[in-house]
């Protein structure tokens, strides 16, 4: 353990503030902006992404000493594909409504930047159970991420939170917020919200 | 460190720069109230025409620019400035180019939002990339894009008809191909928005700026010129079809825009040929808009999109310093 220069709850915790994929490393912004009209589809796509993201990680690290360096790129694409394969598949099976909801963000997961940020930066290099706590950490500050932006999305585009009314019936619900422009306004005003904080913390970005 | 770099240049009493030094008498604050004022009568036939109710609102976009810029100052810890009239400018011009029927909270959340998202979030007056004003408007249209397009007629309209909503009459033309006498639209007895309407009012105020130089007389020029010109070919094309020039400038909001938001100094180039540029450009959207797309009217979204490319035609028009070569 005393050969690594961070402890496995840093590991864990810097996905969710300190290196969130999207609110600091702005990654994946593409599911982020698309599937965040409403807080279910947010946290459904978090899901398969830590799903996605834990599976593949867990695989990497194991086999890592195994993939020769000059095709580890498709390597981990094909163990990618494999687990967001299983993930979009349970997903229309069993949850068809919230499938047809996500679109083609779900199997577009393979492309995501952050899947394939962690397996080069993290998980091809380290043991296994650090990957998996690193999986963890990065997967789920996405899916709160999303989750928070989804919330904040619907309880004003449609005047409740996870399906739930909030607003009084008189609310006038806000078009433009679960409208692709919508999207990019709040994720915007989120990041800079962190920006903020992070510049009251004093912590560099 | 880039918020500290500004306060240092702000704080900074003495300025050195090369010769000749011109002093004059302007003034930001001086500028905006001039605005403020010679947008006085088409807000005074803006009241006449749809009542008391669009004086509250116009005072409610007022209060709410004023109270959001001098709580964003505040809490940014900067100098308050509400009192250069850069604000009250906004609140005017947003309330103006607002449906009479808009409900209150509308008003506020999209002055708000003009001020706080358009305006600060870039940095504040003359660091903001679109009229602020129009971003408010746009943020409305997106959002309660109903509200936003239900007309009430004037008060004189009421005395001889008896209905509860109009229609503009560029929507008329363009749904119904009805048109509009042209002293309706001169006089501003038409639906519309609270401040549009009487084209010249609009018009009287519009050359007192263009006079004391407030404004670039080649933006509106430049613009009013294409929509003629363009409005013009595509009716002589098809007279049926499209309607004819002087309607395409006095119906919908193209005075107004052409005279008090496309020459928002901030939001419109610095170079002559620039202008001229930033009002054909304009001018060549609008006519698009209004003849080709969904909606009827296209003024807010041809300045919105020109003031996106405005810093870019400021660089390619930059005059060459002397002795530059080429």
């Amino acid at each position: 353990m005393s050969s690594f220069k961070t402890s496995l709850a840093h590991e864990f915790t810097k996905g969710l503030w300190k290196e969130n994929p999207v609110l600091r490393m702005l990654l994946g912004l593409c599911p982020t902006l698309a599937v965040t009209n409403s807080a279910v589809n947010g946290l459904s796509m978090g899901l398969a992404v830590i799903f996605t993201l834990t599976c593949s990680s867990t695989l990497i690290s194991l086999i890592r000493n195994i993939v020769p360096k000059q095709v580890r790129i498709p390597t981990f694409i094909i163990v990618i594909a494999t687990f967001v394969t299983v993930a979009d598949r349970t997903l229309a099976a069993f949850f068809p409504t919230i499938s047809k909801a996500l679109g083609p963000y779900v199997p577009l997961i393979v492309v995501n930047c952050i899947i394939l940020g962690r397996q080069e930066a993290f998980a091809s290099k380290n043991p296994v159970h650090r990957a998996i706590i690193d999986a963890l950490g990065m997967s789920i500050g996405f899916t709160l991420t999303l989750t928070i932006l989804g919330m904040f999305r619907e309880l004003l585009g449609a005047g409740s939170i996870f399906n739930l009314p909030i607003m009084p019936e008189s609310f006038d619900t806000w078009l433009v917020m679960i409208l692709p422009p919508g999207a990019f306004l709040a994720l915007g005003l989120m990041i800079g919200i962190a920006n903020w904080i992070n510049s009251k913390l004093g912590i560099k970005s | 460190m880039e918020g500290k770099k500004t306060n240092k240049l702000e704080e900074k009493i003495l300025y050195l720069s090369p010769s000749p030094h011109v002093k004059s008498g302007e003034s930001v604050p001086r500028i905006m109230w001039t605005v403020v004022i010679t947008l006085m009568p088409a807000t005074i036939m803006g009241v006449y025409f749809f009542g008391i109710r669009a004086l509250w609102v116009i005072l409610v976009s007022i209060a709410t620019a004023v109270i959001t810029e001098a709580s964003i100052q505040l809490m940014r810890r900067k100098k308050i400035t509400v009192y250069n009239g850069s604000a009250v400018i906004t609140g005017l011009l947003l309330a103006l180019c607002l449906p009479p029927s808009i409900p209150y909270y509308a008003v506020i959340i999209g002055t708000f939002f003009g001020i706080a998202v358009g305006k600060h979030a870039f940095g504040g007056l003359g660091y903001n990339i679109f009229n602020p004003a129009l971003i408010g408007r746009a943020f409305l249209q997106a959002s309660f894009p109903v509200k936003m397009t239900t007309w009430t007629p004037t008060l004189l309209q009421q005395k001889c008809v008896d209905a509860v909503t109009t229609a503009t009459p560029l929507g008329l033309f363009k749904f119904e191909k009805v048109t509009t006498p042209y002293v309706d639209l001169l006089w501003g007895n038409v639906g519309g928005c609270i401040g549009e309407t009487c084209a010249i009012a609009i018009i009287a105020g519009g050359i007192i700026l263009l006079v004391l130089r407030y404004a670039d007389w080649r933006i509106p020029l430049s613009y009013l010129g294409t929509v003629a010109i363009l409005g013009g070919i595509f009716w002589l094309i098809n007279p049926e079809q499209y309607p004819d020039p002087l309607f395409h400038l006095l119906a919908g909001g193209l005075m107004l825009g052409a005279f008090f938001m496309a020459t928002d100094m901030v939001t419109s180039p610095s170079t002559p040929l620039g202008s001229w540029i930033f009002g054909i450009g304009a001018g060549t959207l609008l006519i698009i808009i209004r003849l080709f797309g969904g909606l009827p009217e296209g003024v807010m979204y041809s300045i919105i999109l020109m003031n996106s490319v405005t810093p870019l035609i400021n660089m390619f028009t930059r005059p060459k310093i002397l002795g530059e070569k080429k």
